[in-house]
């Protein structure tokens, strides 16, 4: 039975720098973690996914479906939403403005039930901020419901971010480095809450993360790129054991920092 | 209670005042500021909105009744609150700087005027034309129709564009409309160029109504219906869309929110409630001509509704009351009260007024005035005078 989501061969150049070279993916449930060096092609292979950049070669599916071509809102219509490493809220939008945002792709009215206002957009717009209220009481932001996005302290912006993302009842959720900046004890309550949701929406999860403690614990697959290659995929023991991952990520022994043989 | 009891007597007392003294421009601006005043008083709702209902319905036709010009005056504040709130689609929500946006109103009028006019018998041949005076009501639709059209056909070759570079391709579609309204009296004669369109058929009035009552309701009933569909779209998940891709285009796309369809759907909004107006202001006219679309105007559209506060509704209305009477009652009066002065032989200090070189003439510096007015408001109220929710926050950190 073929995965839920696959990648296969690709391959994204930017000019003459080649930051996706051939990379095949797949996941299935669970959480699949990327993880590789700055400038490794994680964000890149996540806006490849995404449409906000089209690949150069090779194909990615979801439920069967080929992506590739398709525009981002599309993509969202389908089941795939995400955050971004450097928080991209609606700033002067509130809490449950920006989660509402969230869920446009899941509104089937049209100008003239908006126009007309006629009691499937009255019934429809209420059940849309409860969801939303429910929502961010998902991802503990009960108390801020009205704040704008602006105003919320760093990692409320993170969990607000999920919030929104999950707003679009995605079955794949693509996230940038939600632990970047945060505590080590609020990036592990951010990842109990991730693992809540796999088990509650029946989600599956692709996590860009840094933190290596978080990786360790949280994954049930990791992928290392480097260089716009995949160089090591497995369960997370293995993957920190394998020979090359501890070179891309310490440079080659004896050979002093960084030092490398140009990928 | 207290409030409610001030609330009543500035309303009639200035109303009242206008009827003493139906020439004074500052007595009827006093008015206008009691409906500001009764807008913003602390009273319950019921009673604020009753109010501003017998101002509007009642005593403003009554005031027209002492001084036919200030229920002119009123129509066109009426004329172009629905522009402003048009553009405050445009600008204010989504965030696409329009700076061509009366040609769209151009669309809405040249479409009543063709057809309402024997002028569309030089096109079509025949004696057919003008339509029937009630066909004014069905060219309401088709001008809000056409300026829709016109609005998506603008926005497709401009959904890339930014900011500026959108801002100035707008602009330039403001003025291929004028050119084109000016220059197709050849090789068929569609517009009449320069010289314009007339007599414009004008509907028949319900009760044998005087024209200048006429249109007065009319424009308030489509202000009220533009200000309803504004407030419905505000408050729904396509005004949230808007207001999202103002925000961050690209965080939006990827939130699901189709971005061709939002733009598109913004000019079109926009721009029909501009056709509307349109069709109306043909009528009341009975005449036009591309002089009446000219960049001039599409910027003064833009000071309205910066001036009121982009994005906000009561804004956009304030905005856009302000800078009409401004240009028609309050520079006009004070070029003709300073003439007064010269012409009387006034001195001041020592200096006859009647010695001022014909170039410190005030009639001459309406512009400059209204321009001082516009910095000043930069500076100190930036935010516009009833601001967006929204903006206030943006401005306030």
């Amino acid at each position: 039975m073929p995965s839920l989501f696959e990648a296969r061969g690709v391959t994204k150049r930017f000019g003459g720098l080649t930051a996706l070279h051939a990379v095949d993916f797949a996941v299935d449930r669970g959480i699949a973690s990327i993880i590789g060096p700055n400038g490794a092609g994680k964000t890149t292979l996540f806006n490849v996914f995404t449409g906000l950049y089209a690949a150069d070669e090779g194909s990615v599916t979801f439920r069967d479906r080929p992506l590739l071509g398709l525009r981002p809102d599309q993509i969202t219509a389908l089941g795939i939403c995400r955050t971004f490493q450097n928080i991209r809220l609606f700033s002067n939008m509130t809490a449950i403005e920006n989660v509402l945002v969230g869920m446009n792709s899941r509104i089937t009215l049209g100008l003239w039930d908006v126009l007309s206002r006629n009691p499937g957009f009255r019934r429809t717009e209420s059940e849309l901020a409860a969801r939303a209220v429910r929502l961010l009481q998902r991802v503990g932001l009960q108390a801020s419901v009205n704040v704008v996005a602006r105003n919320l302290p760093y990692g409320d912006r993170r969990r607000l971010e999920l919030a929104r993302a999950l707003a679009s009842e995605p079955a794949l959720l693509l996230l940038d480095e939600p632990t970047a900046g945060m505590t080590q004890g609020e990036a592990s309550a951010l990842m109990h809450l991730l693992r809540g949701l796999v088990a509650d929406l029946e989600l599956a999860i692709i996590l860009i993360e840094h933190n290596m403690r978080v990786v360790m614990e949280v994954s049930d697959r990791v992928t290392v790129l480097d260089h716009g290659e995949k160089i090591a995929e497995g369960p997370p023991r293995e993957v920190q054991s394998n020979a090359r991952v501890i070179e891309a990520y310490l440079g080659k022994r004896g050979a002093g920092p960084r030092a490398r043989s140009g990928a | 209670m207290i409030h409610s009891l001030i609330a009543v007597a500035v309303l009639a007392l200035s109303a009242f005042a206008v009827a003493t003294f139906p020439r004074s421009v500052l007595v009827f601006l006093l008015f206008q500021g009691s409906l500001l005043f009764v807008y913003k008083a602390r009273i319950p709702e019921r009673l604020r909105w009753g109010l501003l209902a017998i101002a509007l319905l009642v005593l403003m036709p009554a005031i027209g009744y002492f001084n036919s010009y200030y229920l002119e005056v009123a129509t066109q504040v009426g004329i172009f609150v629905a522009l402003a709130l048009g553009l405050n689609i445009v600008v204010g929500l989504a965030g696409l700087l329009d700076l061509g946006y009366v040609a769209f109103f151009a669309v809405g009028a040249y479409s009543w005027a063709i057809f309402g006019s024997p002028h569309a018998n030089i096109i079509f041949g025949g004696e057919g034309f003008p339509l029937a005076g009630w066909w004014f009501y069905v060219f309401l639709f088709v001008g809000l129709g056409t300026a829709a059209v016109t609005g998506i056909l603008l926005g497709l070759p401009v959904l890339r564009l930014h900011g500026d570079y959108l801002a100035i391709v707008t602009l330039g579609f403001g003025e291929v409309i004028r050119v084109l309204a000016n220059n197709l009296d050849k090789p068929i004669n569609l517009t009449n160029g320069p010289k314009g369109i007339t007599p414009i058929s004008r509907p028949p009035t319900p009760f044998g109504m005087p024209y200048g009552e006429y249109f007065y309701f009319l424009a308030l009933a489509i202000v009220i219906a533009v200000i309803i569909a504004n407030r419905r779209l505000e408050d729904s998940h396509i005004g949230r869309a808007w207001e999202a891709i103002r925000e961050d285009e690209l965080a939006a796309r990827s939130m699901g929110v189709p971005l061709v369809r939002m733009k598109l759907m913004a000019f079109a909004c926009g721009a029909s409630f501009a056709g509307v107006m349109g069709v109306l202001f043909s009528a009341k006219q009975v005449f036009i001509n591309p002089e009446s679309f000219t960049f001039l105007e599409s910027i003064g559209v833009l000071a309205m509704v910066i001036l009121g506060g982009m994005g906000s509704i009561p804004g956009a209305i304030v905005g856009a009351t302000v800078v009409t009477v401004l240009n028609l009652q309050v520079l006009k009066g004070f070029s003709l009260w300073l003439n007064e002065l010269k012409n009387a032989g006034v001195t001041i200090f020592g200096f006859s007024l009647a010695d001022l070189p014909t170039q410190f003439e005030p009639a001459k510096y309406e512009r400059m005035v209204f321009g001082i007015i516009l910095v000043l408001m930069m500076i100190f109220r930036p935010q516009g005078i009833f601001p967006a929710r929204r903006r206030q926050r943006e401005l306030a950190h």
